[in-house]
Parts: structure tokens; sequence; C-alpha cells
């Protein structure tokens, strides 16, 4: 086990390494001067040449990125052109807040995935599959910031139910008064690993169903609510693992939903840096998040390992 | 021995079989869900293409005394939307960039991921090692992050959403024609026509691209779904389409601030994406299993 560990690990490496190069040379290929939004518009040559040291701008590309990640590694992500704070601290910040919305969908569309799954796998082609796959099927395919507006229609302008906008007052605590902020982002964001969950489980029931122990277990005079325990626990790694991806999607493309929402996390920290060419923060928030999503897929990959034995040997 | 085989043959009735195209193409056609999804799309793509010979209003006439007008108001069948511009000609013409910013990336992702994954594949090796290990990167990026991060840095644009869209599919299709390749390379067959003489691209045209193209092609019409809802949310955020143009995730946009004063009107965007990305879906689910004769 121990050797798999080490050997993901090493393999992890040179992906990190490329990562951070392709956040620099996104940020880099960028038409336009960096300092353009600092500068003010009659800023002498002199100034321009003193912002453009300060900030490094004024060195050869790869001493710039040798620069930053020797920096990175030592926790400094730069300082933001816009506000002035150092971009770990605002990342930080803001990945706390996303990590909220992204870890409570997350809960739901798996909660919900794996029991439409689960029903749709074992009534397969009854209504009652039809059903379930017809809601996985809409839950891909539903443009998730229009039912994010929906929702806000619905339960913020015609029934007055929970608040539109922002994640309440002051800092987040796990009272009503923040939490009534949190239900239409995370549903809304529930439904993409719902649809995913449900096509997943789904198939993996059918397989499951058709293998020979089942048949076995039936035949030793197991009860059918039995049997489905085994189907159940034969299809929870796989779900489990699934699942495990689609946190990091979401931490990752919250962006829209935070967006609609107003809700101050990553996608928000994102949409101001792009507008505002804020360029260390746009880099440091797509290497975490980037890096964030490495990080989550090698767990997944070690803990789908440690669960079955088989995937360690291939 | 050789008399009665010939009389047997002779009396046999002629009966070519079915290949295996058309075998897919029949139970296709047969699939309910499937064609009212194709004709839901054919509708909508035709109103499109069509959209200047409708009769439809101008889709950029605004006029500020007939703004955010609910629907079904005589004269302006969806309503108008917050300059007083008329919906249904907005939603249809709109159809025209929405559809090709979300098909084109996979279109594209389709040529450049297919040729890619086949030199992979084919080739093995240190080609392999070197497409693939580059893809792997990639993979590295959640889709929506990358799309947003290449667009937010080359700027707003219809290219340049295009572009961001179709460097997201590209390593998704290449990692599937590249296992799908790897697959057929070590059959009879392709032993056998390399052994006949033919050369490296010989084989992989003729006698492999026809056996790795249909799950390819299945794999990038479940995208076409993915990629319209993410290019329609690339102009929401002001990061594809500039107005005045109509575009769906655009107007979707531009109607938010209208969900007080007109909600009907504000969700209409929305729901030709949600139909668009929903047929898009079934078609794809519906190829799958056609495709999949075993059964």
């Amino acid at each position: 086990m121990l050797v798999y560990i080490l050997r993901r690990i090493i393999y992890v490496i040179p992906i990190v390494i490329a990562v951070a190069l392709v956040c620099f040379l996104l940020v880099h290929i960028t038409p336009g001067d960096p300092l353009v939004a600092v500068l003010p518009a009659d800023a002498s040559a002199e100034l321009a040449a003193q912002m453009r040291a300060a900030y490094g701008f004024d060195r050869p590309l790869p001493v710039q990125f040798g620069l930053w990640i020797w920096q990175a590694l030592h926790g400094n992500l730069g300082t933001s052109i816009a506000s002035g704070r150092p971009v770990l601290a605002e990342v930080t910040q803001a990945v706390g807040n996303t990590f909220i919305l992204a870890v409570t969908a997350s809960l739901i569309g798996f909660f919900f995935g794996v029991f439409f799954g689960l029903v749709a796998g074992y009534f397969r082609n009854t209504w009652v599959d039809k059903v379930a796959t017809s809601i996985a099927v809409a839950g891909v395919s539903v443009p998730h910031y229009w039912l994010g507006m929906v929702l806000v229609i619905i339960f913020s302008v015609w029934l007055n139910w929970l608040p539109a906008v922002g994640m309440g007052p002051g800092g987040w605590s796990w009272d009503w008064a923040h939490m009534r902020h949190l239900i239409l982002p995370a549903v809304t964001m529930s439904v993409i690993p719902m649809g995913i969950v449900t096509r997943t489980v789904r198939a993996l029931t059918g397989d499951i169903l058709s293998q020979d122990f089942v048949e076995a277990l039936r035949s030793k005079g197991l009860k059918e609510t039995q049997v489905f325990r085994h189907v159940v626990k034969n299809a929870a790694p796989t779900a489990v693992a699934v699942m495990g991806l689609q946190l990091g999607y979401l931490l990752g493309g919250s962006i829209l939903i935070e967006t609609v929402f107003s809700w101050p996390g990553t996608g928000f920290l994102l949409n101001s840096a792009i507008f505002q060419r804020d360029l260390p923060l746009l880099q440091g928030t797509i290497l975490v998040l980037a890096l964030f999503f490495v990080f989550l897929n090698l767990v997944v990959d070690i803990a789908q390992a440690s669960i079955d034995p088989r995937i360690k040997r291939s | 021995m050789s008399a009665t085989s010939d009389a047997a043959l002779q009396a046999a009735p002629v009966q070519k079989a079915r290949g295996y195209w058309a075998t897919v193409g029949r139970r296709f056609s047969r699939d309910k869900v499937s064609m009212v999804c194709a004709a839901v799309l054919l509708a909508i793509v035709l109103a499109a293409i069509f959209a200047p010979w409708l009769g439809l209003a101008d889709p950029y006439q605004g006029s500020m005394i007939r703004r955010l007008r609910h629907i079904g108001t005589p004269g302006y069948l969806l309503g108008t939307d917050e300059l007083g511009r008329d919906m249904l000609s907005r939603l249809i013409y709109g159809g025209r960039l929405s559809l090709l910013i979300g098909i084109l990336p996979v279109v594209l992702a389709f040529g450049i991921g297919t040729s890619l994954g086949l030199l992979a594949g084919y080739l093995g090796g240190a080609v392999n090692t070197i497409i693939m290990r580059t893809i792997d990167v990639f993979y590295a990026f959640p889709s929506v992050l990358l799309a947003i991060a290449i667009s937010g840095v080359l700027g707003a644009g219809v290219v340049n959403s295009i572009v961001s869209l179709t460097v997201v599919f590209v390593p998704q299709i290449t990692r599937v024609a590249e296992s799908v390749t790897t697959s057929v390379r070590n059959l009879d067959f392709v032993d056998a026509a390399r052994a006949s003489g033919a050369g490296a691209i010989t084989i992989m045209r003729v006698h492999m691209l026809g056996n790795v193209l249909g799950p390819i092609f299945v794999y990038a019409t479940g995208l076409i779904s993915v990629s319209m809802i993410l290019a329609s949310g690339l102009s929401f955020l002001g990061l594809g389409t500039k107005p005045p143009e109509p575009e769906w995730g655009l107007m979707l946009n531009t109607l938010r601030t209208a969900i007080y004063v007109n909600p009907g009107v504000a969700a209409l965007p929305g729901v030709m994406i949600f139909a668009v990305s929903i047929c898009f879906n079934m078609l794809s689910d519906g190829l799958r299993s056609a495709m999949d004769i075993r059964n």
C-alpha cells in the first residue's frame, strides 16, 4: 500500500509543476499591460517603470516563473494589484466560503444521487426507473445559473421565504441567519453531482445485480432487503470516488453560481480578478484551485485503492 | 460434394446481411425519445437559420415605452426585454450565436482530439507519452475553471470563447480516442493490413478510423450539452458575446435585473439553453444504446 501511495505521489509531482507553468503562462500571454489597472492614465514613464520593477514584470519570463514558484513555495503568492492585500489571504478566505457551499451541495447531491440511482437500478425499466433517470438527465442538462435564477424567482421574489443574495451578516457561522442564505445556492449547485451520481449508481446497481454472487445470496435464502444491502456495499466505493471528483469540479466551477447569488467565494474572486485585470490574484486563485483539484484526485485514488485491492495491481 | 453445395447456394435466397451502421440507424430511428429530441433541435436550428425570412420583429430595435411587456401581450407573443426589444425575435435570432458557440468547439475538438488520440494510440511509445502526459496536465484543471481562466485572459468575444472551450474539450476527446485506438490497434485485421504492406497513414485512415470514429462520435455528442451550458455561461459572465447581439446566455444576464418586474420573460432564454442541452443529451444516450447492438 505504501509503495502504491509513494508511486502516486511521485507521479503527481510533474503534474503539479506543469499546472503551475500553465497558470503562469496563461496570465503572461495576456494581451495588454498588467499595470493598466493600477497606473493612473497620465502616469509618467518613470513611475510605470518603477511599478513594473516593483511587481517584477521587467524581468525575463523564465526568471519571473522561477521567482513566482520560489515565493509560492514559501506561502507568498504576491500582492493583489486591485486591493493591495496578499493574494494568499484573499484566496484562503474565499476558498473557505466556496468550501462551505461546495461541500453542502455535494452532500445533498450525493444523498439524492445515491437514492435515485439505487432505486432506478433496482427497479430497472419500470416507471420508477424512468422518473429517476429523467431527473438525472435534467440535472446534468440544466444550465445551473438559470436554475439559480428560477429558484430565486420562486423562493425569494414570489414566496419571500429565502434571501436571494449574499451569505448573511458578518462572518460565517452555522446558525439559521446564515444557513438560510446557503439553501438556494447549495441546492442549485447540487443538481449536477446529483445527476452524475444517479447515472453512475444506476449503472453500478445493474452490473452488481447481474453478477453471480447475487444469485448465490438469493438461493441461500436471503431476504430481498438483505440482498439490497450487499448491492449498496458493493456500489459504495465507486459512488464515493465519483463524488470526490465532483467535489473538485464544484470547487473549481462555482463561479457561475457564486455570481448569481453574490456568494463571496473563489468564483466571485476570480470574476473580479478577471474584470479588474488583477493578474497576481487571477494567477494565485487558479493555481490554488487547480492544486486542490490535483490533491483531491490523489486522495480519491488512494482511498479507492485502500478499499479495493484490485486497483493497486494495475 | 461441390455439386450439392453449389445447388444449395443457388437455391438459397440472395440476402445481404444488413451492415452495422444501417442496423444502428434503424434502431436509432425507432427510438421515440430520440426522434422527438431530433425534431425539436431541427426546428430550433432551422428557425435560427431562416430567422430573417420568418417575418419577425427587428431583434435590435428597442423602445423605451414598451419595456418588459409580459408574455402573451398582443403583438409581443413572448413579451419584450429590458430595452423593449421583441423577445420571440431575440430568442430565435439568439439561436444563431448560441448554437454556434456551443457546437463549434465540440466539432473543432472532435477533429483535433481524434487526430491526436489516433496518433498517440497507433504510434505508442514516445509520441504517446508526450501527447498523453500533456493531456494529463489539462485534466488537472476542472473544466469550468479552465474555460473561464482562458476566456478571462483572452478577453470577451465570440472567437475567444470558442477557442477556450475547444481547449477544454480537446483533452477529453483525445483521451477517449487514444483508449479506443489502443484497443483496436492489436486486432488481427490491423496486423493483416500491416503484413500486406500498408503504411502507417493508410492503416490509420482506412482501417482504424472507421472503427474508432463511432465511440468517439457518441462521446462528442454528449459533450455538446456541456458545451452549450458552458458557452452560454461564459456570455452570462460577460466573457462571451457582447451586447447588443442576441445570445441566450447574454440575454439571461441582462434580464437578471428584471426578475422582480417580469420573472417570466427573464427566465425565457434559460429555457432555450435547457431545451437544446437536454435534447442533445437524450440524442447522445439514444445513439449510445442504438450502437450497443448486443442488447
